[in-house]
């Protein structure tokens, strides 16, 4: 017992005071694309980019996309590629997470007043991997730890979907797992939503094209939220929860 | 010295592949010289307008080399299962089966490993092995799991709380992976081998940078290699500390819990500070490594030595905590003979007393300058593989501040991009092995007479290691799963691809 004292005095206390206010060091995060012009008919950009991200004239990334791997960064003879360690990536519409020189935001959430209501005190996940490489996963799993702490706003991870209002999905569905996505979100009671975690998920990301991959699930239930990444970032993922609740502190 | 042994190049020009009977036999006589069976898989191939199976096996002998072999037969040919008389290829047989249509016949357990192709979707075609009695009962976990965690599917066989038999089925995580790997430029595919198997990036990326570079004949400095090292080091610790936060959590040990996460944290964060990810993708690419500069070298030396105090506190409060013991000593056992029976690898198996480890067996210009302390439990439960794991992060941490406190050595650069658009050799198989956290990571390209990538095989350690985890449960409490489950910490989407 005395050593149990000991050793947590002496671990100190680790939690993040103000998880909207945090600071990544180092993290890739959003891309930054420059206002200058692109050499002539070039396009080492496609070339370098693994999930077809980027799209030219002009020069645009859709973050649904994006791995955030920087490989356009030191390919591309202009310079237009850079990263900074923003990471308020998420937002509530597919469409706003393509960004340009011209529109270098992610729209901010704006903020449900219905979602606020029922969930801004508590708000329950079921994560479902469906083809996911265990990096959003364990990020998800990171969202609970003691640096975290999103259990301090209400916000848990739960076992079964029936104790559950949300479904988080990572990973681009495998058709293997296809079915069983589906029931477990049949299993999770109304009023529900999903929540688009990564850029598999969210577009299929690096695994977009491959034919082992079934999502008319998210033909049927479109997100709520999406939040990018290669994997989510927890800071992404929580601020992206954050906001659609309204939840301050 | 040889710079690294634990990359193999083999002109498939010189050495014509043997009928399927001579292959197999030349399979067994390795077998039987006690050569470890690093792979064994196969894939289609037209020739003289008939379709055919090459099938390709590599071994590590116990000089510590590694050979390959190469056979070929027509589609959907038989042969004597080598499962029989040698358990340790029984979950080759299965996968070459699935992906090629070769049939192992005698081979005990003929499933698909990951439901590919025209299977996806069809596992209840596919009974479970049934165990007869009249008060024996089944039960059924998965594909999704209680936690945040993979899918798969375990069915326990049991008789009151005993667990007779596992059935582990695999293949929900399974995204076609080896043919998306063929559709890209064989230079720009770094950024989809991180996402092989998301917990290993380093691992897959050093594998996949490694073979690519033999293949193209592009040596990379000792520098990138140490920088590689160091990548490696800090994601084995990454890992075996969230297995061992996964352990305190199951037994409900809160503190460990709680400690093993942000101690986590604590590395993941400073792998970001170099390469801008937690999980270190974009370390590592084709010819290079992201440098060191004195600043982050410095911070990493700072980082480890606080984590290395506060990591052995913990430990010690754990390993002393008699509710700790009493579940995990006993549990799960798997002794060295089944270990090397069943051909485990890595972690695991070292925790079952079988000295194996790709750094200490292929050592290569890197490991023999600085080399990687050989650990091993002798125990082989559930007890024994969370001590394993505790070392084996003592020991990564040894091996990193001797790494970075070395200040003769020049970590600043790491290569350069130069090797991207060099041609790869025509007609030749390029193999790699990476001990990553879990084990070896392995890799082979085929490639064409014009150079470009016919085949990227992939395997994960927990490929061969699931069968272990089946045969650690039998005889034990059901209730003792979740912790045998978590002391192998194996990969779903490694195994599935």
């Amino acid at each position: 017992m005395i050593k149990s004292i000991f050793v947590r005095k002496s671990q100190g206390s680790q939690y993040i005071p103000d998880l909207r206010a945090a600071n990544p060091v180092g993290f890739r995060g959003k891309p930054v694309i420059s206002g200058s012009a692109c050499a002539s008919a070039c396009t080492a950009c496609l070339a370098a980019c693994p999930s077809r991200a980027i799209t030219l004239d002009p020069v645009q990334i859709d973050m649904g996309r994006c791995v955030l791997c920087g490989d356009c960064e030191p390919i591309c003879p202009s310079a237009k590629f850079s990263f900074n360690n923003d990471f308020k990536l998420a937002s509530t519409e597919r469409d706003a997470l393509t960004i340009s020189s011209a529109r270098p935001d992610i729209d901010p959430i704006k903020v449900s007043e219905a979602l606020h209501k029922r969930f801004g005190r508590s708000l329950k996940l079921r994560s479902v991997s469906a083809g996911g490489c265990n990096g959003c996963e364990m990020e998800i799993n990171a969202m609970s730890n003691v640096n975290f702490d999103l259990g301090r706003y209400g916000i848990d991870m739960v076992a079964s979907p029936r104790h559950a209002d949300a479904l988080v999905l990572s990973g681009p569905i495998s058709r293997n797992m296809a079915d069983a996505l589906q029931i477990a979100w049949d299993a999770i009671p109304e009023p529900k939503l999903v929540i688009a975690v990564g850029a598999c998920a969210i577009s299929g990301g690096i695994f977009a094209e491959c034919n082992e991959v079934d999502r008319r699930f998210l033909d049927k239930f479109k997100p709520t939220l999406y939040v990018p990444g290669c994997p989510t970032h927890p800071l992404s993922l929580i601020n992206g929860i954050l906001d659609l609740l309204g939840i301050s502190d | 010295m040889q710079e690294n042994p634990a990359v193999l190049i083999a002109d498939l020009r010189s050495s014509p592949p043997q009928s399927l009977g001579d292959f197999f036999h030349r399979c067994a006589d390795s077998l039987d010289a006690g050569d470890h069976l690093v792979t064994l898989f196969g894939r289609h191939e037209k020739s003289n307008r008939h379709w055919g199976t090459l099938v390709t096996a590599a071994f590590q002998t116990t000089a510590g080399e590694l050979k390959v072999f190469r056979g070929q037969a027509e589609d959907g040919k038989h042969y004597p299962s080598l499962t029989q008389t040698y358990p340790v290829a029984h979950i080759f047989e299965r996968e070459l089966w699935e992906q090629t249509g070769l049939q192992p016949d005698g081979h005990p357990w003929l499933k698909p490993v990951r439901f590919e192709g025209e299977r996806q979707q069809a596992m209840t075609d596919y009974p479970f092995f049934k165990v007869r009695g009249r008060e024996v009962h089944e039960v059924g976990v998965g594909p999704i799991h209680a936690g945040v965690i993979e899918p798969g599917h375990f069915r326990f066989m049991c008789l009151g709380e005993k667990v007779h038999h596992l059935e582990i089925q695999l293949g929900y995580q399974h995204r076609g992976l080896e043919a998306l790997l063929l559709r890209r430029p064989p230079m720009a595919l770094a950024a989809t081998v991180e996402s092989i198997c998301g917990d290993s990036s380093v691992a897959y990326a050093w594998g996949y940078c490694a073979a690519v570079e033999a293949l193209s004949n592009s040596p990379v400095s000792l520098e990138t290699d140490l920088l590689r090292g160091i990548a490696l080091e800090m994601e084995r610790i990454a890992m075996h500390v969230a297995t061992l936060n996964g352990l305190a959590t199951d037994i409900a040990f809160l503190q460990g819990g709680g400690t093993y996460g942000r101690l986590r944290t604590a590395i993941i964060n400073a792998t970001q500070r170099v390469c801008g990810n937690r999980f270190g993708r974009g370390w590592l690419r084709p010819g290079r490594a992201r440098g060191l500069t004195e600043v982050l070298r410095q911070d990493l030396l700072q980082t480890l030595n606080a984590f290395a105090q506060d990591f052995s506190e913990i430990n010690e409060l754990m390993l002393a905590s008699l509710s700790v013991r009493a579940r995990f000593q006993g549990t799960g056992i798997v002794s060295t003979r089944t270990a090397q029976e069943l051909g485990l690898v890595g972690v695991v198996a070292r925790a079952s007393g079988v000295a194996t480890d790709t750094r200490i067996q292929l050592p290569g210009r890197l490991y023999e300058r600085f080399p990687a302390e050989p650990v091993t439990e002798s125990t082989g439960d559930c007890w024994a593989r969370m001590k394993q794991r505790m070392r084996e992060v003592a020991a990564s941490l040894q091996w990193l501040m001797k790494v970075l406190g070395d200040t003769a050595l020049d970590l600043s650069g790491g290569g350069t991009p130069e090797t991207i658009g060099k041609p790869l050799a025509p007609e030749t198989l390029g193999l790699s092995l990476i001990e990553g956290s879990r084990g070896p990571v392995v890799q082979v390209l085929e490639t064409s007479s014009q150079g470009q990538l016919l085949h990227y095989k992939v395997q994960d350690p927990s490929l061969p290691n699931w069968f272990g985890l089946a045969m650690a449960v039998r005889d034990n409490d059901i209730s003792d799963f979740p912790i045998c489950n978590k002391s192998f910490d194996l990969s779903y989407c490694g195994n599935d691809l």
